[in-house]
């Protein structure tokens, strides 16, 4: 990796501070666990690491009748270990009980979960985030590209949004509280992603003197959550598709859905169609399995990842039967 | 008078017992040290400039920015302008450096202009490959397989493959050398040849063969793809020398590892079967293809242990091969036949099911076209039917074995195999010292087969000694040499050496002895730590004041097993193994329920470490079967996979319930000891593909068996496709 300056703060305002108003010049150190590959692999080349790990307010669960904070530095252990966000938020702790490592596990932190960055291989191997040969002729297309995007692949960005968490915190409602220079502000989790349009943009909302502070969910009291990962190996692998919903219902009935798939688009996809498939009915396996389909409904395929639709249809299914028990 | 021939079952003390592996502690330690973690007193360290395309003339190299870096020692170039590289990931220049991220910054501050040329980096799509990366390399025909054919009362048509999968060796390659003086060189690499690279390196460092020191202790990992020096190692000798002699250490990364160090040929093939009402098998079509890389590859025996005379008696096999701009193919672990257990088997359990037969009742009935070792398999498959409880859980195809939902079905597989496995050239040094110790000094290596521990247990077997009163030193190329450990060789060339060697020795001690206990040293055996004349065993004195006899000059005797002996080892085995999976039909996911092994290796000499080594297999064949698969990406002509991350391997929790069972006693034991390592890793491919076949009602034509292919095959069912034509 290229030689950089390491700045370790303890507060939020310093931290910003020391944040560039560049994409690139700084880069923010929490678990580390996919910045470090990234800048040995020559993919970030940052001048500046700054290290928030010292920085206190960002650590912490709480939970209270109005919600679950999570602080962005909340390992993924921390949250497998905690029993109330097993009973109240299992969208979320069942999430991250996909990432089988316990090294990751131990090290990774829950804002980190929504700032790493694509896992695409052309991108992993310097081709940039659109994955661009030298001429500028895109790789995906015509490539391999069985773990690439089976939703929102129109535009140049072709890769899945990698985060764990994002699909469940986009079923809850949950927001993401972010600082800058100027203070902070909450972005609603559907938000927090973009497909970027450029190699210079970055896959989510931030500006880049911003950091990820808090991860705020509403109230799961009276919701039923789920989230379904596919995934070929026991051991440490990434989802072939993810689905997670949020439910309620009146008595058997749905009374409201909020369906989103994970690991098929550059950013995770909400399904209101899925969730409108859902609303008004009993849950059972045909209305779950109707859910899925239009889930799917929109999905497009690149040459060699249709079998994703697939999976994303039964991921939806299964979320929804999960979340009902 | 010691023999040298296995002892009788009801004298073995340690052969055939399960004995922990002596260095097992060592390893779990982190005691034992590998090439990796070695590091010599003021050790530099190279980096490998490598190329970033599949097919590139190098029309100039600029090494001035990096050779003017502070801190780098030496920029050398491997391959000069004018130079073609063939295939991503070739070596081109090696900078060193005080420490390994100047030595990268050097690395990366060349510049190479490449004029790039067009690639081929895939083999699956025979018709996408340019005539001119094509060759005929086999037409073979055995009787009237036309004749047979149109006889044929069933034939079934299929087409089987597997993918290109890398050794990925946990420690990557590599190796550190320093000239200790002018003349002199010591290397310490990762090896499976200890008594043979030193000497290609002194070759490549015009030295005498003598003048190179080599060194190892552990090695993790070789699976074939460590029996040379390489490039790496001989440039490695080259640029300590431009280094004044210092110590420089270059081990692979690991996407180099994965790109270059190392990979197993692609088979693909149509085939074509055909079988008499009652199942008897009578002819064979395969039309075949796949790649070693820019080489292309030989031709394979399809089919698969049944191309013999007594095989099946009308074949016709004709086989493509393909140049690719990928690295070179190494030996893997059993070179071609898990691939061709694949094919093989492959079509002989779609026949089974087209005769709507069970596919052992189907091999026992053609058993003995599987000559010589019909009777081998005929017990293995009783005993594989036993562990399996076969008749309890089989179902014919698509059926769903019992647990079977209504998504998620269960099925059973089977397939057999075989290998040669010979003992290797092999000498060794046993040394009986007068205070009593016993050392052996070999130039062999341990690849985790348990070399060390089998040396052991015949040392200690042979002179009536507990395992720890021997001392066993392997890993120099100073030591007597042996040979390579490949080809499952190992065991029975040092077993055979190690025992001669102890037995001559023990017969001068006898000779030393025997006039103080007033016999003929034919008269005494060694049990017990005890010398004692066999015929009245109270006469006798302790091992101790049996060696002070010797006075102040050691017993040391040069034990040997040529290539090819049969006194004391043999080659041939056989085995069989069932596979019960579970396959997710909604996603395609195919998971491990059990999977059994039966293994014939002749003398079990351990039997702990001989089941370990068919467990280990069992796990990589699990991981080549579900998992493992080198991608190559036709746009830039590179590995996408070069990582641990999308280079698919089992973890624990993927592996399923294991158990193995080694065939001993008649029939096995007077072979003598017969390689082991790479029998047990050909039928995985091929008991998994048919456990998932028989689970869904169809074939997925190839390995890896991914979720992507078990969906596709599982839609081509719905729509009543067939797999293949020929």
């Amino acid at each position: 990796m290229q030689k950089f300056e390491y700045a370790s703060p303890t507060t939020i305002q310093q931290a910003v501070a020391l944040l560039g108003n560049q994409w690139g010049e700084a880069e923010v150190l929490a678990g580390g666990t996919d910045l470090l590959a990234l800048m040995k692999d020559y993919v970030v080349s940052p001048k500046r690491l700054v290290n928030i790990k010292d920085i206190k307010e960002l650590k912490g669960i709480t939970m209270t009748a109005s919600g679950l904070r999570l602080g962005a530095l909340v390992t993924f252990e921390e949250i497998l270990d905690n029993a109330q966000i097993k009973r109240n938020y299992p969208a979320i702790w069942q999430a991250v009980s996909g990432v089988t490592s316990p090294q990751i596990r131990n090290m990774g932190t829950a804002g980190g979960d929504l700032c790493q960055r694509p896992r695409c291989w052309y991108y992993r191997a310097g081709y940039g985030l659109l994955a661009k040969d030298e001429k500028g002729n895109a790789l995906v297309p015509n490539g391999d590209n069985r773990y690439h995007a089976i939703f929102g692949n129109e535009g140049d960005a072709k890769f899945v949004n990698p985060s764990s968490l994002a699909p469940a915190l986009i079923s809850l409602m949950a927001k993401i509280k972010v600082a800058g220079p100027k203070g902070s502000r909450e972005i609603a989790a559907d938000k927090f992603f973009v497909a970027p349009k450029s190699d210079t943009e970055r896959e989510y909302a931030l500006a880049p003197n911003e950091i990820v502070t808090d991860i705020l969910i509403p109230s799961a009291s009276g919701v039923k959550s789920a989230t379904y990962e596919v995934r070929q190996r026991e051991v440490l692998d990434w989802p072939l598709a993810t689905a997670s919903v949020a439910l309620k219902l009146d008595g058997k009935t749905v009374k409201s859905a909020k369906i989103t798939l994970g690991h098929v688009s550059p950013v995770p996809v909400d399904s209101e169609a899925a969730a409108q498939a859902l609303v008004g009915k009993t849950i059972n396996e045909e209305t779950a399995e109707a859910a899925g389909a239009a889930a799917v409904a929109n999905a497009k395929a690149l040459s060699r990842n249709g079998y994703k639709i697939q999976l994303a249809k039964v991921a939806v299914k299964r979320a929804i039967l999960q979340a009902a028990g | 008078m010691a023999e040298y021939k296995w002892p009788e079952a009801e004298k073995r003390k340690y052969i055939g017992k399960r004995i922990s592996r002596v260095d097992g502690p060592l390893k779990v330690s982190g005691k034992a040290k590998y090439a990796y973690d070695i590091n010599r007193p003021g050790m530099l360290h190279g980096k490998i400039l490598h190329s970033p395309y599949a097919n590139a003339k190098i029309v100039s190299i600029d090494t001035s920015a990096a050779e003017k870096m502070p801190g780098v020692r030496v920029v050398k170039l491997v391959q000069g302008p004018g130079t073609t590289v063939q295939w991503a990931g070739d070596e081109i220049a090696i900078a060193v450096a005080a420490d390994e991220q100047t030595a990268t910054d050097a690395i990366r501050a060349i510049k190479v202009e490449y004029e790039r040329l067009p690639h081929v980096v895939n083999d699956e799509k025979l018709e996408a490959v340019p005539a001119a990366n094509k060759r005929t390399t086999q037409e073979f025909v055995q009787g009237e397989p036309d004749k047979a054919f149109a006889e044929a009362d069933v034939t079934v048509e299929g087409y089987y493959g597997n993918a290109i999968i890398t050794h990925c060796c946990l420690e990557s390659h590599g190796q550190v050398v320093e000239w200790t003086d002018a003349n002199n060189v010591l290397i310490h690499p990762s090896t499976q040849a200890v008594s043979s690279i030193s000497n290609d390196l002194a070759k490549a460092l015009e030295i005498p063969a003598g003048n190179v020191e080599l060194k190892m202790d552990f090695i993790g990992g070789g699976f074939g793809s460590k029996f040379q020096i390489d490039r790496w190692g001989t440039e490695c000798g080259k640029v300590s020398k431009m280094a004044e002699g210092k110590p420089i250490k270059i081990m692979l990364e690991r996407d180099a590892e994965l790109t270059i160090a190392g990979s197993r040929p692609s088979i693909y093939a149509k085939v074509k079967v055909g079988a008499k009402k009652d199942g008897t098998l009578v002819a064979w079509q395969s039309e075949g293809w796949g790649t070693g890389g820019v080489a292309g590859m030989g031709a394979p025996p399809l089919p698969y242990m049944l191309r013999t005379a007594s095989g099946i008696p009308n074949i016709k096999a004709n086989f493509s091969s393909v140049s690719t701009n990928t690295a070179p193919s190494r030996a893997w672990r059993a070179p071609i036949h898990p691939q061709v257990a694949v094919i093989t088997m492959g079509a002989l359990e779609d026949l089974a099911a087209a005769l709507k037969m069970d596919p052992i009742e189907f091999l026992k009935k053609n058993i003995n076209l599987f000559a010589p070792r019909a009777e081998i398999y005929s017990q293995e498959l009783d005993k594989a039917m036993e562990l399996s409880n076969w008749k309890a859980n089989w179902r014919p195809r698509g059926a769903g074995a019992p647990g079977s939902t209504k998504t998620v079905k269960r099925g059973l597989g089977v397939s057999m195999h075989t290998w040669g496995g010979g003992g290797h050239a092999s000498n060794c040094d046993v040394t009986i010292h007068p205070d009593g110790s016993v050392d052996l000094k070999s130039g062999t290596q341990d690849l985790g087969v348990g070399t060390i521990t089998v040396l052991n247990i015949v040392v200690a077997e042979t002179m009536g000694l507990p395992m720890e009163a021997v001392k066993i030193f392997i890993g120099s190329n100073r030591y007597p040499a042996s040979g390579s450990s490949g080809g499952s060789t190992t065991i029975g060339g040092i077993s055979g050496s190690s025992r001669r060697g102890a037995v001559d020795a023990l017969n001068q001690l006898f000779a030393k002895v025997a006039p103080t206990l007033g016999v003929k040293p034919e008269e005494l055996e060694a049990v017990d730590g005890k010398i004692r004349v066999i015929a009245s065993p109270s006469k006798s004195m302790t091992w101790k004041e049996a060696c002070a006899k010797l006075g102040s000059q050691p017993i040391t005797v040069r034990g040997v097993n040529r290539a090819g002996d049969r006194e004391l080892s043999s080659s041939g085995v056989g085995g069989v193994q069932i596979a019960d999976v579970s396959v997710d039909t909604e996603t395609g996911i195919v998971k491990m329920n059990n999977f059994y092994a039966v293994q014939d290796c002749g003398l079990v000499m351990d039997l702990k470490t001989a089941e370990s080594q068919v467990f280990g297999a069992m796990i990589m064949g699990v991981t080549y079967s579900l998992y493992e698969e080198r991608i190559m990406d036709n746009n830039t002509g590179r590995v996408l996979n070069p990582n641990m991350e999308f280079y698919k391997l089992a973890g624990a929790m993927d592996i399923g319930n294991m158990k193995v069972h080694m065939m001993t006693g008649k029939g096995y034991d007077e072979r003598g000891p017969v390689g082991l390592g790479e029998p047990p890793t050909n039928s995985p491919g091929a008991a998994i593909s048919n456990a998932v076949a028989n689970a869904i009602g169809v074939r997925v034509p190839t390995v890896p068996l991914t979720p992507d292919k078990v969906l596709a095959a599982l839609a081509g069912k719905k729509g009543g496709q067939s797999n293949a034509k020929i």
